[in-house]
């Protein structure tokens, strides 16, 4: 599906490549060449922006697998990332352990929580463990709070600037090349993930998990795994971003954070790697623009304003997209392409 | 013992307001099978309304009441014709997303309007004081209770006496058998928004004359969530005896445990624990469907 006319694939191989022409090769090519070059000219904030835009794929990717593919819905995504990103923390500061190995234990302890937490999912569905997990997020950060003598509470925890081997990368730039290095191998993982044996029962428990299960699926470990790769992923996606800011605050995962990361899913598109990047880039873009928006209004209109907007933008895009466009951007782009693919036949021929 | 029963009672009248709010939430889940995350958001929206229509107007008690239950009426009416009407037979998902995405509007909305500060009404609500042995029941508490009460019984006649009333419990019953006997289920659905905002309204400006308006307000709906999964999601007697018993604990851990906690706040994490527990052992809750799956 999806190819120009003139393409063929004669061979296993072909068809199953991510990137079957040499224009998909060299459009990959220049996005990522655009994508490194961008500390040279890009300004401090730009870096900052798309250094969380970053952060915030990876975490995105994780509850596509878990939510996207395995119907695992989850909003307790934040608490995850907050127990990835403590853990990283805490070995870093306390211990004093390299980032190159604090950062997969961070990963480690959040695909472990997400096992805990995950467990509810084999006896209940659909509203019940949306209520799970949204408990799930309010316990974790409790517990946060309450471990004082190692967590900080809610004084938060400095965290000593992040370095691997002799490379400070404390500086916006390399910390925007180590995020955007993670992001490329995150992305790639996802969109392997979910070709493989595990990627292709998820999708076969979230179309029918009966028929999954009477086809030999066993859905206790195939949705174990969902979690506990969803939240391994939050987990790294949760060391990043506190040792962005080499602070670890239980502000910085608040729980409608969780929220934003299944709207992300929504404003991209569910289920789709792509579309999973789409929504992550759009909701931090609409918080750039909310965020530089608002002082404008704040003069204009009330001092409140810019805290309601932030609020009430998001509540918007999710409703309009949920009642107007509910595949999302991803398919939006899909059918940009097919336009410009086919023009000027405008009907594509069913597969 | 006093200090045991004095929490009791507390936790008592707590815990009716309590299931007041879960009340709105299981009624919406038994017309339309929509989960609203947004309750807790009509709460809040009461007690600013609670505030605006008692200290700035000046009303007295019962006109204020009156022009909160008006405006939550078009506040239902709009919610459901605006966002749940174009997603009527969407998957759970879509349906959550879109109440927690109003959850936000209505938190942005209160924002906006009272500048998302502290509202204090305390003190304007009429005071009745009981005393029972050495327990002193609070005013507000008391107030909570007997409203309460009354909206419970109230809702009880609607459902048992009204043609309205008879329709949405048949449609809780069977939507399609209803459709075939010419009942409209958009309005069934419409009337069962404009109650849930009703009773979340009322549920507000009681709470609010308690602790004052405040944003922390729509927490309230996430121990009503608590609330209604104990109590068994569609189950409305469960959910009144679930608030009780929620709002009984609650206030009586909290009272003998926060002393022992360094950071204190368990009345916080409390009805999550509840939630938890609940779903692992009994998730149809006390009194709800068994719904039989076995995978």
């Amino acid at each position: 599906m999806g190819l120009g006319s003139g393409t063929f694939h004669e061979n296993y191989a072909q068809d199953m490549a991510i990137f079957p022409t040499k224009l998909h090769w060299g459009v990959l090519a220049a996005f990522l060449i655009l994508l490194f070059v961008c500390p040279l000219f890009a300004s401090d904030r730009i870096l900052t922006l798309l250094t969380m835009m970053g952060i915030a794929v990876i975490s995105a990717h994780g509850l596509n697998i878990l939510t996207g593919y395995c119907d695992q819905i989850s909003i307790g995504h934040a608490g995850f990332m907050a127990v990835g990103g403590y853990t990283s923390a805490i070995l870093c500061a306390k211990l004093g352990l390299p980032f190159w190995v604090t950062l997969p234990c961070g990963a480690l302890a959040a695909g472990i929580a997400g096992l805990i937490f995950g467990l509810p999912s084999l006896k209940i569905k659909g509203f019940y463990l949306i209520m799970a997990t949204i408990a799930a997020h309010f316990i974790i950060i409790w517990t946060i709070i309450q471990l004082r003598s190692v967590t900080g509470g809610v004084d938060g925890l400095s965290v000593p600037s992040p370095a691997i081997g002799g490379l400070m990368l404390g500086t916006k730039t390399n910390y925007f090349y180590l995020v955007m290095i993670i992001v490329c191998v995150a992305t790639l993982l996802a969109k392997n993930i979910v070709r493989t044996r595990a990627g292709r029962a998820f999708i076969a428990i979230r179309d029918n998990d009966l028929a999954a299960e009477v086809m030999g699926i066993s859905l206790w470990s195939y949705k174990l795994q969902a979690f506990f790769i969803g939240c391994v992923y939050a987990g790294v996606a949760g060391a990043l971003l506190i040792h962005y800011f080499s602070f670890a605050s239980t502000d910085q995962f608040p729980f409608m954070d969780s929220v934003w990361y299944l709207g992300m899913l929504i404003v991209g598109g569910m289920g789709s790697v792509t579309g999973a990047v789409f929504g992550a880039v759009a909701l931090r873009l609409l918080d750039e623009l909310v965020t530089m928006a608002g002082p404008v209004l704040s003069a204009a209109v009330a001092p409140q304003a810019a805290a309601s907007l932030a609020l009430m933008s998001h509540g918007l895009v999710i409703i309009i997209f949920l009642i107007f466009e509910p595949r999302g951007l991803y398919h939006r782009w899909e059918m940009i392409k097919a336009y410009f693919r086919l023009w000027p036949f405008s009907h594509q021929g069913s597969e | 013992m006093n200090f045991f029963l004095q929490l009791v009672v507390t936790g008592l009248a707590q815990g009716m307001i309590y299931a007041l709010i879960a009340i709105g939430f299981v009624i919406i889940l038994k017309c339309s099978e929509v989960f609203n995350i947004a309750q807790g958001h009509f709460v809040l929206i009461g007690g600013y309304l609670g505030y605006t229509f008692l200290v700035p107007f000046g009303l007295p008690i019962w006109a204020a009441l009156g022009l909160a239950i008006v405006t939550a009426t078009f506040m239902g009416l709009a919610i459901e014709r605006l966002t749940l009407r174009p997603l009527l037979g969407e998957p759970v998902l879509a349906v959550v997303m879109v109440t927690i995405a109003l959850a936000s509007l209505l938190g942005g909305l209160a924002t906006l309007l009272w500048g998302g500060e502290y509202k204090p009404y305390h003190g304007l609500l009429p005071t009745i004081t009981l005393k029972i042995g050495a327990i002193s029941v609070p005013s507000e508490s008391l107030i909570g209770l007997i409203v309460s009460v009354i909206c419970m019984v109230l809702l009880m006649l609607l459902f048992r006496y009204t043609k309205i009333g008879l329709a949405m419990r048949a449609t809780a019953e069977d939507l399609q058998v209803v459709q075939s006997l010419g009942i409209k289920a958009t309005t069934v659905y419409a009337v069962s928004w404009v109650i849930a905002c009703i009773v979340g309204v009322i549920g507000g400006i009681l709470l609010g004359g308690v602790s004052g308006a405040h944003i922390a307000l729509a927490d309230i709906g996430l121990k009503a969530f608590a609330v209604v999964l104990l109590g068994g999601l569609n189950s409305i007697g469960g959910a009144i005896l679930a608030g009780i018993i929620l709002g009984m604990l609650e206030n009586v851990a909290a009272g003998y445990l926060d002393p022992l906690l360094p950071g204190g706040g368990l009345a916080q994490v409390f009805p999550f624990i509840v939630m938890i527990i609940v779903l692992i052992f009994r998730p149809y809750g006390l009194f709800g469907l068994v719904r039989i799956e076995r995978i």
